[in-house]
């Protein structure tokens, strides 16, 4: 009789190294890659159901592919690094206003900067987002969880009023409210439709997905776990905390500030510090809780969640002609979406990534898991 | 001379508003000592029970009821109404929920959050509501010292008295009664006190029922000053430096942290505001948490954090 | 676990699937309602969207619809936020047979992301009262329609009123005047306009700031209660309106020395506050609450018949405002019917609808709606259409009329109005039209 364990082993380093090592997960993985790059474009070229008019991409794929983003920023630093933030709004607005004033032109007493191309305005103003996400993460080196969440409210509030007060960050227009460039030139190439626009979203989420990920399973990775899971021992380990709380904040402030930057030009077209309030940190953070601390894939799985769950719920009423007032359904999308929270959160503490990982572990002994 | 008047009243009314935002962040402390939930359900809470309260109140107005009449049923109906509340939660979200790690709880009251602000404003209506159940004029005083006088909103002095009465009625309920007491060993070690005989559930149910009429002394003071509607839920974000300031765990630490940010938010706009131009004081309070933090992590009565491997 | 994530899937396919397939009506005119009837705004946003419903609702009772094409309304809620404002929008914007008539998102937030968003769809933006005050020039605007006035004509009119009840304009030198204003690019527009009055007549201008959502003034009033300017004009919306006017009264400033703009002038504002805004004025956008003849229409064609979607927001202030914005969108596709023909028509249709809108006296007084509108007329460079407006005070129970109707300075205006859409149209690269072309 010859014995063999079913599921997939890994016979080498480099197998043991891969980035999706189960081949299932591999196959997903390239089959959203599929959809997402080539079946959705398609798909809206020859407006084929769902995709007739622009309603889904414009709606709903280019705000969550944004969000998405932004959320895994905040997972880099609250479900890797263990560093609770409620300030992810703050860094969306500094990126989105620093990518503004990059685009038309800054000039700061002697210094004269002509205006820059869209993109590489984008990710300067995440490196602007990260410069200031240093200086706010200073603190988290002394204070720590629930309190040090409240203190980055502190860059919440005055993030939002310093861009609103300060006159120069908008260019002086009369209102305070500030326009993106339109058309959107990206390399030459101006991206005007919607298809176009969700593209480009998604050409710049999967790229910083992948950094991400390759980041948080490289040596800074370990690092921001270590800290998270137990940050005096992982002090005494040889982990400086300094170098890696504050990688982490910067790290996650940049993805936050090229995601608000991507909100603010490709989303909205013109906003106010309104757009980046404490709801919208409070949205993020909900993505990264219920799509699972410490998971890319999570930040997906939440943002969807928190973002799309409530508009089709709104749509449901009126879509199957029930006759009930937009007040109520409102209303009632609020008490929904709550008890899914609740009942998901009993269901699953850890979140979707963690029904995931589930059935990860089984998929690697498929077809037999026990 | 004047300048002088002009800072006292300013420190005054700071000190008062601040009181007014302990209020709130009294029912965050209370919930947070007992079970380590950051309930932040808390501003939701304080609509809930101002919108039963107005509204029982005006209907039976409406009835022909004598207003002190009304008045009693309608707190007794609010009161009703949030010991529904705590049963429920404490039955459907936290009991499931036992052991979990702090920030899912936290997340769960957010659900609990999303539920009474559709279910609330589903039962009782979101419009706005008129509330007067306090005097609200001035009182000027000094008149004869200061040009002008010094200014005391009415109101602004019944929410200290109630703040004064309603922390004086908690720590005499703490101390003297046997759920009180139970309430403090739950909150010093819980499997010890569950090893004594002390029902969790019980006592969660209690610590949110008492949550819970706090928020109603809360929305009786905060309904008459802005009128019971959604935007009270937005007091829970100005309670939260006071929290901090005070520490997450001591109830005279959310009246002191209440004073500090208060004053130090209201100094603020009235000394540095013109100078960085105005509208400051809503990041200055945290700003005012987070050097309170930077010295003390624990906040100024805050349980000190010993840390173990 | 598996399954609750099929389910969920399959629910949300479902869903959108739903969505999906608008049923194609022939003559039918999509009306879409962007509205905000829960959360911090509320209680103005509740009155509003009332009256906007009940007209459209009065236009199919008693007219069967605009020259026989039904009016088909639907309703979004916003919640105020600019997100979800963006996403209601591309919601409706497709639906009906000829996707939507014009949007009127009642918000300077989605206002603002939305003049980004219309020229490329070709959907006209009916901002009454609100908005950029700067896309009155419809050159560089063409899409928007800041109707029958705006902040920066508000502003001037207050200015005009202080000066009349202080008897001439040349009293105004050395006054002093506070605004206090909502924190927000709406509080933020009439600034302008105010300092050009301040620096031509002579008077001291001071704004303060009231950070969103406005429920803790005290430094503010404490401040003003220092200061003792001679008026104070209140920008706010919602909460922030009755605490500002709870705040007066506790430091002891007068209520009749306080102006609030059309948005603070409502009976949501005043009621919280009880006897204390007893005296309170507020401008008018020219109408004011109470019933007018359009009302007797709606009593018989939508309220007797159970069809208001109003309970006790009936004829208050808001809700005629909600009449008059739906009533002047009605008007524009009427008007651009008459090139069209009776049928659905196309945003840009709808357009030259707004553009040769021409409100007579008489036409006002046919519609019902006499005593609630001055005429006015829109035209290519012109989508405000009207500079005048009254003022109102609050005698406890009622908003009564105490003044007659100013007419905006536009000496001083259209420079501004000139200056800010040409630095708009720079900005964005636009070629403003060349309006003596347009037919």
């Amino acid at each position: 009789m010859l014995y063999r364990e079913v599921g997939q082993f890994k016979t080498s380093y480099a197998q043991d190294m891969a980035i999706f090592p189960i081949r299932q997960d591999r196959i997903a993985l390239w089959l959203t890659l599929a959809i997402a790059f080539i079946v959705v474009p398609l798909l809206d070229i020859f407006q084929i159901w769902p995709f007739k008019g622009e309603y889904l991409i414009r709606a709903i794929l280019i705000p969550f592919l944004i969000l998405a983003l932004a959320a895994i920023g905040l997972n880099i630093l609250t479900g890797y690094c263990g560093q609770l933030s409620l300030g992810s709004g703050a860094f969306m607005a500094i990126g989105a206003y620093s990518a503004y004033k990059f685009v038309t032109g800054v000039s700061i007493m002697a210094l004269h900067i002509p205006p820059l191309p869209v993109f590489i305005s984008i990710i300067l103003g995440g490196f602007m987002a990260a410069f200031v996400g240093i200086l706010f993460g200073i603190p988290s080196l002394r204070i720590k969880g629930l309190y040090l969440a409240v203190a980055t409210l502190a860059a919440q509030f005055f993030f939002d009023w310093l861009f609103i007060r300060v006159k120069w960050f908008t260019n002086y227009t009369s209102s305070g409210s500030v326009a993106a460039p339109d058309p959107l030139i990206f390399f030459g190439y101006p991206v005007t439709r919607p298809v176009e626009k969700y593209l480009v979203c998604l050409i710049v989420v999967t790229a910083f997905a992948l950094l991400a990920k390759n980041l948080v399973r490289g040596n800074i990775g370990r690092q921001w776990q270590a800290t998270r899971d137990q940050d005096i021992a992982a002090e005494l380990m040889g982990i400086r905390p300094l170098y890696a709380k504050l990688s982490a904040f910067a790290v996650s402030s940049f993805f936050m500030g090229v995601a608000g930057a991507l909100w603010a030009f490709v989303y909205l077209g013109a906003w106010e510090p309104l757009a980046f309030n404490i709801d919208r940190s409070f949205q993020i953070l909900f993505m990264v809780i219920i799509g699972g601390l410490g998971s890319i894939l999570g930040s997906f799985l939440g943002a969807a969640f928190i973002l799309v769950l409530p508009i089709l719920l709104d749509q449901v009423p009126h879509a199957l002609g029930i006759p009930i007032t937009v007040e109520t359904v409102s209303l009632l999308v609020f008490l929904i979406v709550g008890a899914l929270i609740c009942w998901l959160l009993i269901v699953e503490p850890h979140g979707f990534a963690r029904l995931w990982g589930t059935a990860k572990e089984k998929l690697r002994l498929w077809p037999y898991p026990y | 001379m004047v300048a002088l008047g002009q800072f006292l009243e300013v420190l005054l009314s700071g000190l008062l508003a601040g009181v007014l935002y302990s209020l709130v962040a009294l029912g965050f402390v209370l919930i947070f000592k007992a079970s380590g939930v950051f309930n932040f359900a808390q501003g939701a809470m304080v609509l809930l029970a101002g919108l039963a309260l107005v509204r029982s109140l005006d209907l039976m107005v409406a009835k022909g009821l004598p207003f002190w009449a009304a008045v009693i049923i309608g707190l007794l109906f609010a009161a009703a109404i949030m010991a529904a509340m705590a049963f429920l939660v404490e039955r459907f979200v936290l009991g499931p929920l036992a052991n979990q790690d702090g920030l899912t709880l936290f997340m769960a009251t957010i659900g609990v959050t999303f539920m009474i602000e559709g279910g609330a404003q589903m039962l009782f209506g979101s419009n706005v509501y008129p509330l007067r159940l306090y005097p609200d004029d001035a009182w000027f005083m000094f008149e004869n010292i200061f040009e002008g006088g010094i200014l005391l909103n009415k109101l602004d002095v019944w929410g200290g008295v109630i703040a004064g009465v309603l922390v004086a009625g908690l720590a005499l309920f703490f101390q003297w009664t046997k759920t009180g007491r139970a309430l403090r060993a739950v909150a010093d070690d819980h499997t010890a006190a569950q090893s004594v005989g002390i029902s969790l559930n019980w006592i969660w149910f209690v610590v949110w029922l008492v949550a819970g009429l706090v928020a109603l002394v809360a929305a009786t003071v905060w309904g008459t000053k802005l009128g019971v509607q959604f935007s009270i839920t937005f007091l829970a974000l100005k309670a939260l430096p006071v929290l901090i300031i005070g520490g997450f765990t001591s109830v005279p630490g959310a009246i002191v942290g209440g004073l500090i940010a208060g004053a130090g938010e209201k100094l603020a706009e009235a000394y540095l505001g013109p100078i960085i131009g105005g509208g400051i004081e809503y990041w200055f309070a945290y700003v005012l948490a987070l050097i309170v933090l930077l010295a003390r992590p624990q906040g100024l009565f805050g349980e000190r954090i010993i840390e173990r491997i | 676990m598996k399954k609750l994530t099929l389910a969920l899937a399959a629910f949300a396919i479902g869903a959108t699937g739903m969505v999906g397939p608008a049923i194609a009506q022939q003559n039918e005119q999509f009306v879409p309602a962007l509205v905000y009837r829960t959360g911090p705004y509320a209680p103005n946003g509740i009155p509003f969207a009332d009256g906007v419903a009940d007209y459209w609702t009065l236009i199919n009772e008693r007219d069967g619809g605009i020259n026989g094409v039904k009016l088909v309304m639907e309703e979004c809620e916003t919640g105020y936020a600019t997100d979800k404002g963006v996403e209601c929008y591309e919601r409706l914007k497709g639906k009906g047979p000829t996707g939507a008539a014009y949007f009127s998102p009642l918000s300077t937030g989605i206002t603002f992301a939305l003049t980004e968003k219309v020229p490329g769809d070709k959907i006209p933006l009916l901002t009454m009262g609100y908005g950029r005050s700067e896309s009155r020039n419809g050159a560089v605007f063409p899409w928007n329609f800041v109707a029958v006035g705006s902040y920066w004509t508000a502003a001037d009119v207050a200015i005009q009123h202080i000066a009349k009840e202080l008897g001439g304009m040349d009293k105004l030198k050395d006054k002093k005047i506070s605004l206090v204003y909502h924190d927000s690019p709406y509080g933020k527009e009439p600034i302008p306009a105010l300092e050009a009055r301040a620096a031509k007549n002579g008077f001291t201008f001071k704004a303060i700031p009231v950070t969103h959502p406005g429920v803790e003034q005290k430094s503010q009033w404490l401040a003003i209660r220092q200061d003792r300017p001679d008026y104070v004009l209140l920008w706010g919306w919602g909460v922030m309106n009755s605490t500002s006017i709870k705040e007066a009264a506790a430091v002891g400033y007068p209520r009749d020395k306080m102006i609030g703009v059309w948005w603070s002038g409502a009976e949501p504002d005043v009621t919280p506050a009880g006897d204390q805004s007893t005296g309170y004025k507020a401008l008018m956008l020219q109408h004011g609450a109470g019933k007018f003849k359009v009302h007797e229409d709606l009593d018989k064609n939508v309220v007797s018949k159970g069809k208001s979607v109003a309970k006790d927001t009936y004829a208050q202030v808001l809700y005629n405002r909600g009449l008059i914005n739906s009533m002047i969108g009605v008007e524009a596709i009427r008007t651009a019917q008459k090139k069209y023909g009776n049928k659905p028509l196309t945003g840009e249709q709808i357009r030259w609808g707004f553009e040769n809108l021409n409100l007579t006296e008489a036409r006002i007084k046919e519609l019902g709606f006499e005593g609630m509108l001055q005429p006015m007329r829109f035209s290519c460079e012109d989508h405000q259409g009207a500079d005048v407006a009254r003022v109102q005070q609050w005698d406890g129970k009622a908003w009564k009329t105490i003044s007659d109707y100013y007419k905006a300075d536009l000496s001083i205006l259209d420079p501004m109005v000139k200056e800010q859409s040409a630095k708009y149209a720079t900005e964005k690269k636009i070629t403003p039209r060349d309006c003596s072309k347009e037919s």
